[in-house]
C-alpha cells in the first residue's frame, strides 16, 4: 500500500477545508492530471477504500477520516411531514436496513441494502461511501492489467477478455465495467437528490440521476462531484408507489454475492392498472440504471405477465452484449418480470 | 480457545512455531509474549516495524476490556494492529479482502472485518476478540461451547470469525431460524463445509445468549 497522510475532521466545514487545502497540495505536485482527482479522499466505514488500497488500485496522498461527524445530525434517518426520507451521509448501511420507516414504507431500498454484501461489511459501511463505490472489474482490481478507469489511456481488457459479469448497458469502447451497487437502484428509481458541501459553489443538491457518469471516453471521472466536494445527505421524495416497491437480485451464489442482474421496482396500481411505475435495472450497466421507456409503456394499463415482458424488451433495447455477458439480456427481461408480478402481488 | 494460543505461543516453556519464528526474528534477546500475558497488562508495543520516516501516531485501543496504547503506521489494519502489535492472534487472517469473514471482531459491540479497517480509525474505540469472550473464570462464552458441542468446525481457521459474528448475529436478532442464520452469517465462509454444523451450535447457543 502506498504512504498516506491522515487526517482527521470533527465537522464537515473541517472536513471540506482538509480536503481542499490537500487537493491544492496534490495539483501543484501530481505528475498527471487524471491523479489529481483521486489523490484526496474521504474516508468513513472504508470497506472499498481500503480494499482498493490493499490492492494498489486507489493510491491517494490523503485521507480525510469523516467516520467522527458528529453522528447526531450526521448519521441519522428522518421523515419529513410529506413521509419523504432524509438519509445523513453517514447512516451505516445495517442501521438503514433495520429502520422502521424504510422496513415499513421503503421496503425497496430495505431490499436492496439486506441483499447487499455481508452483515459486518453493513455494520461499517456508510451510505455516503455506498454510492460512489467502485466497480468490481476483475481488470480494474488487478493493476497488471490495461484499464482506462484506473489507468487512463492503458486500454480495457474487459472488452475481449473474461467479461461474463460486464455491463450491456451504457458501455463504451474504452469500458465496459459495472457499477455494482445495489441500493444506488433504489435511489435513481425513486428519484432521489443528494446534498453535498465544498462543490464549485459551496453547497448544493444534485439529482441522483445526475450523480454518476458515463464512462464514454473518461471512464476514470466516474461522478459529477468535484475534488473535495463532500456528499452530506440523501433525500428520497415521497410518493404512492414507495410502499408497493421490490428489489429482485439474481446471483452466482445465493447471499454475499454481487447481482448478475437485478431490478428495482415500485408501483403505484389502482385495481390492476398502474398508474405510475419505476423501474432500475443492476448488474448490467456501467451507472445506476433507470429504465423510463419501460416505466412510460407500463403506464395506464394493466399489468400482467404479457404486459411486463414488454416493458422488459423496451427497457433492454440498444443493450450491447460481448463475447461472454449476452446471457445478461433475457435474465435481466425475466429479472424485472418478475420484479414487477411480485411487487404487483404485494399486500399492502 | 485462550488454551491452543497459549500452547501455539510457546508459553511454560513449550516450543513452538510461532515462538520460534518471533525469536529468529528478532535480533535482541526478546521473550515472546504469551496471548495471556498481553491481555493482563497494559502494553505499550515495540515500534512498528516500518522504515524510518514513515508516519508513525499513536493508538489507543481498549481491548478486551484492557487499554492498549500502539506506535502505528497509518496503513496498518485493525487485524494487523491486533495480531502482531498487540500480540493477539486469535483473530485470523483469511483472505484480507473482506470476503471471507475470518478476521470478524466485535468494534464498540457491532461485528465488523478488522481487515479492512484502518487501525487509526477505531482509535479510541472498544474492540473486542475471541480472547475475550471467555469470563475471568476461564468458563467459556456460551457459543464458544455450543461450537464445541456440535462439531462446528474442522480445521478451525474460520472458527474464532464464526463465533464472533454469530454472538453478534444473535445479539442482533437475526437468529430467529435455521434460514436467517444463513443469511445473517453468510459473510463468514468455511471452506470445510461445517455450515450445517455451525447453523446448530447457533441455535444452540441463541437459548442461554438471549436468558
Amino acid at each position: 500500500m502506498q504512504r498516506f497522510a491522515y487526517r482527521r475532521a470533527s465537522s464537515t466545514a473541517s472536513a471540506v477545508h482538509m480536503a481542499r487545502s490537500a487537493t491544492e497540495v496534490n495539483q501543484a505536485h501530481a505528475q498527471r492530471p487524471s491523479t489529481a482527482d483521486t489523490a484526496v479522499q474521504f474516508i468513513a466505514g472504508g470497506t472499498n477504500m481500503t480494499d482498493y488500497m490493499t490492492l494498489n488500485v486507489l493510491k491517494p496522498a490523503t485521507l480525510v477520516d469523516i467516520s467522527r461527524l458528529p453522528r447526531e445530525s450526521h448519521a441519522r434517518i428522518e421523515s419529513d411531514a410529506t413521509g419523504g426520507l432524509r438519509l445523513g451521509a453517514l447512516v451505516r448501511m445495517s442501521q438503514a436496513e433495520d429502520h422502521p420507516v424504510i422496513r415499513g414504507s421503503y421496503p425497496l431500498i430495505r431490499d436492496t441494502l439486506v441483499l447487499a454484501a455481508s452483515r459486518q461489511i453493513r455494520n461499517m459501511a456508510t451510505l455516503g461511501g455506498n454510492i460512489l463505490q467502485r466497480t468490481r472489474c476483475e481488470y480494474y482490481r488487478e493493476p497488471s492489467w490495461p484499464c482506462n478507469k484506473r489507468s487512463p489511456g492503458s486500454g480495457c481488457a474487459a472488452l475481449d477478455g473474461v467479461n461474463r459479469q460486464h455491463a450491456v448497458l451504457g458501455t463504451s469502447e474504452h469500458c465496459i465495467a459495472t457499477y455494482a451497487g445495489d441500493f444506488a437502484q433504489a435511489l435513481i428509481a425513486l428519484d432521489a437528490s443528494i446534498e453535498t458541501l465544498g462543490g464549485p459553489r459551496g453547497a448544493r443538491r444534485i439529482a441522483f440521476a445526475d450523480l454518476h457518469r458515463l464512462p464514454g471516453t473518461t471512464p476514470h471521472i466516474e461522478h459529477t462531484l468535484a475534488p473535495g466536494e463532500l456528499i452530506t445527505f440523501i433525500d428520497v421524495p415521497a410518493g404512492p408507489w414507495t410502499v408497493r416497491s421490490r428489489y429482485v437480485k439474481v446471483r452466482d451464489r445465493e447471499s454475499y454475492q454481487f447481482a448478475v442482474t437485478s431490478a428495482a421496482v415500485a408501483l403505484h396500481l389502482e385495481g390492476r392498472t398502474v398508474r405510475e411505475a419505476r423501474i432500475a435495472l443492476g448488474g448490467i450497466a456501467t451507472v445506476p440504471w433507470r429504465a423510463r421507456q419501460a416505466e412510460e409503456l407500463l403506464k395506464g394499463r394493466v399489468l400482467d405477465e404479457t404486459l411486463a415482458m414488454k416493458a422488459a424488451e423496451a427497457a433492454l433495447v440498444g443493450a450491447q452484449p460481448r463475447k461472454e455477458n449476452a446471457f445478461k439480456i433475457p435474465l435481466t427481461k425475466h429479472t424485472l418480470v418478475r420484479a414487477l408480478l411480485e411487487a404487483q402481488a404485494m399486500q399492502v | 480457545m485462550s488454551q491452543s494460543d497459549d500452547s501455539e505461543d510457546g508459553a511454560g516453556g513449550v516450543f513452538s512455531r510461532r515462538g520460534f519464528i518471533r525469536g529468529a526474528a528478532s535480533t535482541a534477546a526478546v521473550l515472546p509474549l504469551s496471548a495471556r500475558a498481553v491481555a493482563q497488562a497494559p502494553t505499550v508495543a515495540p515500534e512498528a516495524q516500518s522504515p524510518a520516516g514513515t508516519d508513525v501516531h499513536t493508538v489507543t485501543l481498549r481491548i478486551n476490556r484492557q487499554l492498549h496504547t500502539l506506535s502505528l503506521d497509518p496503513r496498518t489494519t485493525l487485524l494487523d494492529a491486533l495480531r502482531d502489535h498487540a500480540g493477539l492472534t486469535g483473530t485470523k487472517k483469511g483472505c484480507g479482502h473482506g470476503q471471507c469473514g475470518a478476521c470478524t471482531v466485535h468494534l464498540d459491540g457491532e461485528r465488523i472485518l478488522s481487515c479492512l479497517t484502518f487501525a487509526i480509525m477505531a482509535d479510541g474505540h472498544d474492540v473486542t476478540t475471541i480472547e475475550g469472550l471467555s469470563a475471568d473464570t476461564g468458563a467459556l462464552h456460551p457459543m464458544q461451547q455450543a461450537f464445541i458441542d456440535h462439531d462446528a468446525f474442522q480445521c478451525g481457521y474460520c472458527t474464532p470469525g464464526q463465533i464472533m459474528s454469530a454472538i453478534a448475529c444473535v445479539g442482533e436478532g437475526h437468529a430467529r431460524s435455521a434460514a436467517e442464520i444463513r443469511e445473517y452469517m453468510s459473510g463468514n465462509l468455511c471452506r470445510c463445509a461445517a455450515y450445517p454444523n455451525i447453523v446448530a451450535a447457533i441455535d444452540q447457543a441463541r437459548g442461554s445468549q438471549e436468558n
